[in-house]
């Protein structure tokens, strides 16, 4: 069944998205979200990214990166790093505003 | 003997925990929501829960795609908070209950329920928000705590008939413990709400109203779909309704609803707080 505009994170996208899930959890841990910032590419070359995913990490495209196999829950914490929160996230996948993106939430809570 | 004294429902959302480390419980965009947890402390206050059981879904802190379990269960002596990444921050320990939780993990796997035992666990924000929420201010922490952990991360998630299923094996286990407790059970997550993908923001107030009241006494209404209908239904994440029905199968089958709240949105979630006690325990509390 397919959901409109919706990935099913499912073991497909598990396996194609490993190496990036894997570096985004690994942002529990401050220092590795300095080593991040430090050297972007050294520290996505120690996790395996493979060229797309390096790709959608450097344009911090959320729906980019859930199409190279991301987890929103691990993304999270790489959207963090750059001062993104959830609303933003919503926002910039709808490419909206972050305020009519809280208008939308507003209009469809009230429907 | 151990008893369940009743439910509660409440959404886990981070910014609610933002909110609490910030004191912003007073200031008038939040007061709504955070009154609407008076009737629970009332309650709570009534039914004096000596241990809970927080049925909730790790958001990649406890558990990574390397070993990701369908159900798990804590069994340890306490359950850590940690860095999740993006600034919540971090909270006390909380104190667990290691021979309820291996009690409840032989029963349910007797009951064919194999889950995943985890004497070290790091409990997320899904289990850490509730728990502040439900104990404000609470520490040395009041009630000794069993992590109950749904996989909602990786698909296939157990349907919705098998968490139903699940809380039963845990209703039936905590029936049989020789043991002294009152027992809450605790769901976390939930109502609707999608954080991923072109439809972010997708949020469903009629469904969410129809599951406040099946939850109640027409649970076959929530069971009858499939895991993916609750997607589609109450967004990507909404699925969190999945920890809901682990609760309810472990209450009786006939409930009091003693609380029931609806704030849409808080943050990008509608939010809800309910209390459901179990009937027998309303006449022997009376």
């Amino acid at each position: 069944m397919d959901i409109p505009g919706t990935i099913i994170f499912d073991g497909q996208q598990a396996m194609k998205g490993y190496a990036l899930n894997k570096m985004c959890y690994s942002f529990n841990d401050a220092s590795n979200r300095e080593a991040f910032l430090r050297d972007e590419d050294a520290y996505c070359d120690r996790f395996g990214l493979t060229a797309e995913q390096r790709r959608a990490v450097r344009h911090r495209d959320i729906l980019e990166l859930l199409n190279v196999g991301g987890n929103i829950y691990y993304l999270a914490k790489l959207a963090g790093i750059f001062g993104l929160n959830v609303q933003q996230i919503g926002a910039q996948q709808r490419g909206i505003t972050e305020a009519e993106f809280k208008e939308l939430l507003t209009r469809e809570g009230a429907r | 003997m151990a008893i369940i004294v009743g439910g509660i429902t409440t959404s886990h959302i981070p910014l609610i925990g933002k909110a609490i480390a910030r004191g912003w419980q007073s200031e008038a965009a939040w007061k709504p929501f955070f009154d609407s947890y008076e009737p629970v402390y009332a309650w709570l206050d009534r039914v004096r829960p000596d241990a809970v059981i927080v049925v909730y879904n790790d958001h990649g802190l406890g558990f990574f795609l390397d070993r990701m379990p369908t159900f798990a269960i804590g069994a340890a002596p306490e359950y850590r908070h940690a860095d999740e990444g993006w600034g919540l921050p971090v909270v006390a320990p909380f104190p667990g209950d290691p021979a309820l939780s291996w009690h409840i993990i032989e029963s349910v796997v007797g009951d064919e329920f194999d889950v995943t035992t985890c004497q070290e666990l790091l409990v997320d924000h899904a289990f850490t928000v509730p728990m502040a929420l439900l104990w404000p201010g609470a520490d040395p922490r009041p009630v000794r705590t069993v992590p109950v952990a749904v996989n909602h991360v990786q698909y296939p998630l157990p349907s919705p008939t098998r968490c139903y299923k699940f809380g039963q094996a845990i209703g039936r286990a905590i029936e049989k413990w020789p043991g002294d407790r009152r027992i809450v059970v605790v769901a976390t997550g939930g109502l609707s709400h999608q954080l991923d993908g072109p439809r972010a923001g997708f949020l469903n107030r009629d469904f969410d109203l129809a599951c406040l009241d099946n939850i109640v006494d027409h649970v076959e209404a929530i069971t009858r779909y499939s895991t993916l209908d609750l997607a589609r239904l109450s967004g990507a994440q909404g699925v969190e309704l999945l920890t809901w029905l682990v609760m309810r199968g472990a209450l009786s089958n006939k409930v009091i609803l003693r609380h029931s709240s609806y704030h849409v949105p808080i943050s990008s979630t509608a939010a809800a707080v309910m209390v459901l006690e179990n009937a027998p325990i309303a006449t022997a509390a009376a």
